[in-house]
């Protein structure tokens, strides 16, 4: 006969098993209940006159238009920097560079600036941008100030997904005769393409979500403006915004309001990201 | 040159003379002296890390992309040195077709899996490509089999038409000779099958170079058979010769299974 399991192994097992679930049903609630504490502080205060115009010190409303148009021209203008500079380093680092230190060198550099606190990015680009480059306050600063903030980001999720071309792949291609760049063009770039997508996404919802760095470069007007105008004048963000209505003014319905508006951005940003490494990334 | 289509003189044939490949400091390959013989099929077996897929790579110039590798001597394809630096190495391989062992089809349909290769060459009127992909997939068998889904993607094809399609796609480059690296040790026995007798079916058309270690699969398709040892080319003499009266004992151990 076999041994039977003791009991004070059972009751071992058990009561880690227990430990576990409860840090695993612990984290899930700390992150519901703040998502829907705020949903529910702040759906409240959404209406169409909030979400769609912009604030009237006559009238004492406030609107978040302004708010949300800088955060589109934000996200769009530093994606349009972000993506091919990013994506263009990790194919260099990964196809071409054929210094292994180098490359090391350019990824471990990368590695840091991660890791560096955004409000010091924001210290830098007022430094850098306003003051050195003459930008001013200007959404202009805050989107290069982003692009430097983002760009290691999108540089390793970029890298991550071109080291998953399997290497049978581009020597089929080079067999067939096809030289370098068709290979990267016709190859590495599609196998890579949802890689680059979720490292998009993932700059998208760092770009909603900060402020420090924004408070210093691109500050907190929030007029209506263009594109182009915008660029070249100060604009606050969704979460600036936030922070202004909050600490400034003492606004924290407003300030709610805003926050639910922030969350459902970034849980669709999230399922976006999810439906497209699904889509994308089980194509073989 | 090797540019031009109509150079029949000598088409076909390679001439290895006293090569030597080192990948960095071990030596793979050792004063390999081989002529491939011209519309026929060559195969090279021997032991694992014997060097036989090393050999077949420089056939090609694959090894290019690795800089740790030195080659020294001379590999002569219509009567140029392949490794002259004024040698296109994309007309190279257009020239010399490569199939590998484990199917690598791309991640595209399995129609511009075919036109790649004519695509790449300069190829771009769509009735031209229709007939090229379409006698290719012929020729490796697979046309009956895909012809209603050529524009469905190549991933959902089985292991055994991965490695037609891989076969196709070389024969749609239109090369005079084609090497294959292992290209069955992947495969189940009936897949196997249905490639070997697309192998032979080639060899009217295409010079073939094969990597196997499968020893029986060397005696039932190719007229040549070179083997390998410690990077070493031992002996090379037709296939039904080495089979039935290995001049070397080595030989004739490996054959009959004592080592490898």
């Amino acid at each position: 006969m076999l041994q039977t399991i003791s009991k004070k192994r059972k009751i071992q097992s058990m009561f880690f098993r227990n430990l576990m679930r409860i840090c695993g049903w612990g984290c899930a609630a700390i992150a519901f209940s703040i998502c829907a504490y705020i949903l529910v502080r702040g759906v409240g205060e959404l209406s169409f006159g909030f979400v769609f115009s912009k604030p009237s010190y006559i009238k004492e409303t406030i609107g978040i238009l302004p708010d949300l148009l800088n955060t589109i021209y934000l996200v769009v203008a530093a994606l349009a920097l972000v993506v091919p500079l990013g994506v263009g380093a990790a194919i260099y680092l990964c196809e071409y560079s054929r210094n292994a230190k180098m490359s090391a060198l350019i990824e471990h550099a990368a590695e840091i600036l991660s890791g560096i606190p955004s409000i010091i990015y924001g210290l830098v680009g007022m430094l850098f941008f306003c003051q050195f480059l003459g930008l001013k306050t200007s959404l202009a600063a805050g989107v290069l100030t982003m692009v430097i903030m983002n760009l290691p980001g999108m540089i390793r999720s970029a890298q991550e997904s071109l080291k998953t071309v399997p290497v049978s792949l581009k020597e089929g291609a080079y067999a067939l005769g096809a030289g370098k760049w068709k290979v990267i063009r016709s190859i590495v770039l599609p196998a890579c393409l949802p890689g680059v997508c979720t490292g998009m996404i993932l700059c998208c919802g760092r770009m909603v979500g900060e402020s420090a760095a924004l408070l210093f470069t691109a500050g907190f007007a929030h007029s209506i403006n263009g594109f182009v105008q915008a660029l070249q004048t100060s604009g606050a963000t969704l979460s600036v915004a936030l922070y202004v209505y909050a600490k400034e003014q003492g606004n924290f319905d407003a300030a709610f309001g805003i926050a639910a508006i922030l969350i459902i951005l970034v849980l669709a940003i999230n399922l976006l990201s999810g439906w497209i490494q699904k889509r994308f990334g089980t194509l073989d | 040159m090797l540019t031009a289509r109509n150079a029949n003189y000598d088409s076909g044939c390679i001439h290895v003379e006293n090569l030597n490949l080192w990948y960095s400091e071990s030596h793979a390959l050792k004063d390999i002296c081989l002529n491939v013989p011209r519309g026929s099929i060559t195969a090279l077996i021997g032991p694992s890390g014997c060097g036989k897929s090393t050999f077949l790579r420089t056939l090609n110039r694959m090894h290019d992309q690795n800089e740790l590798v030195r080659i020294e001597g001379d590999v002569r394809y219509q009567n140029q040195n392949i490794f002259d630096p004024h040698i296109d190495v994309s007309a190279l391989r257009k020239e010399i077709g490569m199939v590998f062992q484990t199917p690598n089809p791309f991640k595209m349909s399995i129609y511009d899996n075919v036109a790649y290769g004519p695509k790449i060459q300069g190829i771009r009127k769509r009735e031209q490509l229709d007939s090229i992909v379409i006698q290719a997939l012929k020729d490796a068998f697979l046309y009956d089999e895909v012809a209603d889904r050529l524009d469905q993607s190549a991933s959902a094809l089985s292991g055994g038409q991965k490695q037609r399609l891989c076969i196709a796609r070389a024969l749609a480059a239109n090369p005079k000779v084609i090497l294959m690296d292992e290209p069955t040790s992947a495969l189940d026995p009936v897949s196997t099958h249905k490639v070997e007798e697309l192998i032979l079916s080639l060899k009217e058309k295409y010079t073939i170079v094969i990597v196997t270690h499968n020893m029986q699969q060397a005696a039932r398709i190719s007229d040549y058979t070179a083997f390998f040892l410690n990077g070493s080319l031992v002996e090379f003499s037709r296939t039904k010769e080495m089979f039935e009266n290995a001049k070397d004992e080595r030989t004739q151990n490996y054959i009959s299974g004592r080592f490898g």
